[in-house]
């Protein structure tokens, strides 16, 4: 079972969760963590995901988001969690 | 897993300019040699488009997946002299048009291999390439060559030096930019994935990934959290961020071996800067409190930083190889580029830094009417800092026809723009040609 981190940059606005939330259900992804906090105006959150596998789903998936990023004017990133791991674990 | 962890990834990449520089697959080519050189061009076309067929787009699906850049997707393969033994000059064209075929077929950025190692000697094969150069770095688009004329066991090869001088003039009658296509080595190492200097060495695995990873930036950002501090604090900041940066070299490389079913070889871990601003090199070594680099105390902070590199990759990868430390290219960083405009940084300390670096006099724009001998004469300066100090150094001089002193030449993408460097104009000629071969330092027999 993989898992991949979504994150969520911008200006805050009505709605964000709500699509990021919607287009995760979509694709039958399921949440296993989320983090999410305003700095100054500035909406950021994190949210942990779960992937049944890795394969044209995950591509599809951030084509989706990075669209839905277009709409909402914020910046998404989908990135496979290890990345994350990797950097900060011996 | 904390927020500011994935904060602090995301920014590296989106701000920093942290990337993996390149995925190169290298491919040994022994088992291609046939009765002729169209044979074994061929099989050479084969052999890497069977191998290599989904690097490209095995590297674009872990770009997407990690959301981090692999700039560059290259191929490294067998010294060509090795493989074309028996070859003419004339012959060579197969040889290097079924390289550039195949990396075009494949879609890779550049294919490097198209190398000799003549530390000792030449071979028919070695010559024949050396002599094919003029016209395979012109005729060709995406093939790299290196020559290896010194090594701190075999000593320097004055001859090969020679003639590397005027083969760089010969070339620059042709093209103002091919000689970005070649450098010669001393003491080259045989699983560098970065180019011009890549080949596959005939101790390799059959078809290996290599990795390269980069990120002054990265370095920079880190370096900027730290100032005033003293110099230990700045080793430790560079290690520890060598150390994050290596870990994703490591991923990508062994994810990407995996799912090409191939072995991993190594990550190169080198400071590699390009001409972007806030990827630079001479910029981190500003940061470590130089008004401009080329200035005095810029050697001291180049050794600290190139140390405190390979201290923090060795620890995050299973095998670091390579060139691994920073690279000190002029036409392709910004920094290094204004410090030469503005008369800071000269020839004589970039030579003084190649003895600390982890590569040597790189994308050097010298005016065109500067004498093979002299050419040859600088080559044979590097050569004894690498071979002296059991270092690999090389020079990838480009000498311009038509330009002068200041002058700006541009080579395009990634390769940036370098201005005309002053050359001495004092004649080391008979140095030169008196030919032959500089023995081997004392302190290489270890037997």
């Amino acid at each position: 079972m993989a898992k991949a981190v979504v994150t969520v940059i911008g200006k805050d606005k009505p709605g964000i969760i709500a699509g990021v939330s919607r287009t995760l259900a979509e694709h039958d992804i399921n949440i296993l963590d989320v983090s999410q906090t305003i700095m100054s105006d500035i909406f950021t959150m994190s949210m942990l995901v779960n992937l049944e596998k890795l394969d044209e789903e995950f591509n599809k998936l951030q084509n989706d988001l990075n669209h839905l990023g277009k709409q909402l004017n914020v910046e998404i990133h989908t990135q496979r969690e290890e990345i994350f791991d990797a950097m900060s674990r011996v | 897993m904390e927020t500011n962890q994935i904060t602090e990834t995301i920014n590296m990449v989106a701000e920093e300019h942290l990337d993996i520089r390149t995925v190169t697959m290298g491919i040994s080519l022994l088992d291609t040699i046939a009765g002729t050189p169209q044979e074994t061009a061929k099989n050479i076309y084969q052999k890497i488009t069977t191998y290599a067929k989904d690097l490209v787009k095995v590297a674009q699906q872990i770009e997407r997946e990690f959301g981090i850049p692999i700039t560059n997707k290259r191929i490294s393969v067998t010294p060509i002299a090795l493989i074309a033994g028996k070859a003419s000059p004339d012959d060579m064209l197969y040889y290097a048009h079924a390289l550039d075929d195949a990396a075009k077929a494949v879609g890779v950025d550049f294919i490097g291999g198209y190398s000799a190692l003549v530390q000792k000697g030449f071979a028919n094969g070695d010559l024949s390439l050396i002599k094919s150069l003029p016209r395979v770095l012109t005729e060709t688009d995406l093939v790299m060559s290196s020559i290896n004329i010194g090594s701190t066991k075999a000593g320097i090869n004055l001859d090969a030096i020679k003639l590397m001088g005027e083969t760089i003039k010969a070339i620059t009658d042709k093209s103002d930019t091919a000689n970005a296509k070649l450098v010669v080595f001393a003491n080259a190492v045989e699983d560098n994935p970065f180019m011009a200097g890549a080949f596959h060495g005939v101790s390799e695995a059959d078809v290996v990934i290599n990795v390269g990873v980069s990120g002054p930036g990265v370095v920079k950002r880190a370096l900027e959290k730290v100032k005033g501090e003293p110099i230990q604090i700045v080793a430790e900041t560079v290690k520890k961020t060598a150390f994050k940066i290596t870990r994703v070299g490591q991923m990508v490389g062994s994810l990407a071996a995996e799912r090409l079913g191939v072995e991993f070889g190594i990550v190169d871990l080198s400071l590699a800067p390009t001409p972007a601003r806030g990827d630079s090199v001479a910029e981190v070594l500003e940061e470590i409190g130089l008004e401009m680099v080329g200035t005095h105390g810029t050697t001291a902070a180049l050794m600290l930083l190139n140390d405190a590199v390979k201290k923090g990759g060795v620890m995050a990868s299973q095998r670091v190889g390579g060139l691994s430390g920073a690279f000190i290219p002029v036409s392709e960083d910004a920094g290094m580029i204004d410090a030469v405009k503005a008369g800071v940084l000269s020839l004589a300390k970039l030579e003084a830094m190649t003895a600390v670096c982890s590569v040597g006099l790189d994308m050097i724009a010298i005016p065109g009417e500067t004498d093979a001998t002299t050419i040859a004469a600088m080559i044979a300066d590097e050569a004894a800092i690498g071979v002296q100090n059991n270092k690999t150094t090389a020079v990838r001089i480009l000498p311009t026809n038509g330009t002068k002193v200041g002058d700006i030449v541009d080579y395009g993408g990634l390769l940036g723009t370098a201005p005309v460097m002053p050359v001495v104009q004092k004649s080391s000629a008979d140095f030169i040609n008196r030919g032959g071969h500089i023995p081997a330092p004392i302190h290489s027999f270890k037997n």
